[in-house]
């Protein structure tokens, strides 16, 4: 996979024929500008040639920039996303033997931090001296969005990271837009193609009210929109999704059900809508643009752009050019099994020419020994056409030992109006499972609440219980 | 409405629901011969825990699941006087 002499990220956008932006809430950074011989890292990235590198900008933009300047130049670098429990720096900086830092002024200050070297981004571009050897074959390491203990950090590189983006991800003028945290594979994937693609980059911003975000996506002009379907819900939800009007809007990092597809199709009748699958560790496998849940079964066991996917018990297993190398660390386990694949732990079910996605492995419930994926019994709720989005967890049962429990979010208009009363709701949701799912899949109770829990990584907040 | 008669509604609501005939609800009958299966009580414990705010076999830990109907309301009116005391 290694390839020495593939060009470096800035040497791809030397050409680059327009202007690109990159903009948060606070500031905006002119990409090119950065790429016709300017630096965002204070005059030092000579000094940072070579080494490894933790990039933990409180700023997406900052990350962003500095992504751009270090590929080619460092060693490594390893991305920080922004939730990083303080706690596992030690054991992260130990792992990936990191010997410089690159901070902003909003980086919250941490003994971990003492380095050999610190380098202070801004997203002002000053002009850069002489530029800096780019002979590196820089390896790029993400964290995986693990729920406890110390993030996994997966091993990638510019070539398995960008070989999903294809040319069709070229497309007239483009402004990109992402619900993402860009230092994460998600919004990664988001960021790099905007950048390969000569278009600006609306990144969002930490706390940001979603009818804010979406005001200034709109004000921006986005035309291409990433996130996952937890955050096209919510952003659903909000009177200012009636500000953008976007081209091409794009689902991935959960499971996108027929009910947020219809949806989002229903709010973009003119835009071209895909949802991709892909993963930390398994890169992009594949993008379906037809607008129905799930994939072609057809695409199983077939050889497409070198992605290869494969069942094994049920799971999906994945191997191509896309996935990551390895898991950084001595004691890490395998990333790939012994044919190179990448298990994705993610559950799949064929439903004639469709296999359809219903739940991860680790996710069961156990319902007195009849298993129930959440996901599927989210998917079936979120049918009905007052519901907006829904959360299916265990609850302890003396009986059954666990029994499925259904927390529910109502469409604003069905919330408002409350000539139909919640019971009648609850009910009608009630029969609609029994209608699609056997007995110990319908939810023993269903709670209509105001919001759920959607965690920084953009997907829904599952406690396992 | 008292225990007894929430208890008695859950389960002649649950059985509609799952499409279940039950046997007469008297005292002495026996649970297993109820008509409704595991599933069923599972069902009952949690959507009893919603109206009657307790669930007495997951608060107890030694708690013995009850043999018939009569024992099963008197766990749930146990549970009601200890959370009423505390």
């Amino acid at each position: 996979m290694v390839r020495a002499n593939a060009p470096s990220l800035k040497a791809q956008l030397a050409t680059a024929a327009s202007e690109q932006i990159f903009f948060d809430r606070a500031a905006q950074a002119c990409v090119t500008e950065l790429v016709r011989g300017g630096t965002s890292l204070s005059g030092r990235l000579a000094a940072l040639a070579g080494r490894s590198v933790m990039i933990a900008t409180a700023s997406q933009l900052t990350a962003a920039l500095a992504l751009i300047e270090l590929d080619g130049v460092a060693r490594r670098f390893t991305i920080l996303p922004p939730d990083t429990a303080p706690e596992h720096l030690p054991a992260l900086i130990a792992c990936a033997e990191v010997d410089a830092v690159v901070i902003d002024d909003g980086t919250p200050p941490h003994a971990a931090f003492d380095l050999p070297l610190r380098v202070l981004a801004a997203p002002a571009i000053a002009p850069a001296g002489d530029a800096p050897p780019m002979q590196a074959h820089t390896e790029w390491v993400l964290l995986t969005s693990g729920t406890s203990g110390v993030p996994k950090m997966a091993l990638h590189d510019l070539a398995s990271l960008t070989a999903p983006i294809g040319a069709e991800h070229r497309d007239g003028a483009m402004v990109w837009g992402t619900f993402y945290d860009i230092r994460r594979y998600g919004g990664l994937q988001i960021f790099l193609r905007a950048l390969i693609g000569d278009a600006s980059l609306i990144l969002s911003s930490a706390g940001e009210p979603i009818a804010d975000h979406l005001a200034r996506l709109g004000r921006c002009g986005v035309t291409h929109l990433s996130g996952t379907p937890s955050a096209w819900r919510r952003a659903l939800m909000s009177p200012a999704i009636g500000r953008i009007a976007p081209r091409y809007v794009r689902l991935s990092g959960e499971i996108a059900d027929q009910a947020v597809l219809d949806s989002l199709r229903a709010a973009f009748p003119q835009a071209r809508m895909g949802h991709a699958y892909a993963s930390t560790e398994a890169g992009v496998a594949f993008e379906v643009e037809d607008g129905r849940a799930g994939f072609p079964a057809d695409m199983l066991e077939r050889d497409r752009d070198g992605v290869e996917l494969r069942l094994a018990d049920g799971a999906l297993r994945i191997r191509s050019p896309r996935t990551a190398q390895r898991y950084l660390g001595k004691e890490a386990a395998a990333l790939r099994d012994s044919e190179g694949f990448v298990d994705t732990g993610d559950m799949v079910e064929r439903h004639g020419d469709r296999y359809v996605f219903v739940g991860r492995r680790g996710g069961i419930i156990n319902v007195g020994g009849l298993k129930v994926h959440p996901e599927e019994v989210e998917a079936v709720i979120n049918r009905h056409p007052e519901v907006r989005m829904s959360l299916v967890r265990p609850k302890r049962n003396a009986v059954t030992g666990a029994i499925v429990i259904a927390d529910v979010v109502l469409k604003p208009q069905t919330a408002a109006a409350s000539d139909r009363s919640e019971l009648a709701i609850k009910n009608d949701i009630l029969a609609l499972c029994r209608e699609a799912l056997p007995r110990h899949k319908v939810p023993a109770a269903i709670n209509i609440v105001s919001e759920l829990d959607v965690a920084a990584t953009g997907k829904l907040a599952r406690r396992h219980g | 409405m008292s225990i007894k008669l929430t208890i008695m509604e859950q389960m002649q609501q649950i059985a509609r629901e799952h499409g279940k005939t039950l046997a007469p609800l008297t005292d002495d009958l026996a649970l297993l011969d109820s008509g409704l299966d595991s599933l069923g009580f599972a069902v009952l414990v949690a959507r009893l825990e919603d109206t009657l705010g307790v669930d007495p076999f997951t608060t107890a830990e030694d708690a013995m699941f009850p043999l018939t109907l009569g024992d099963f309301v008197k766990v749930y009116e146990n549970g009601a006087r200890q959370r009423a005391v505390a």
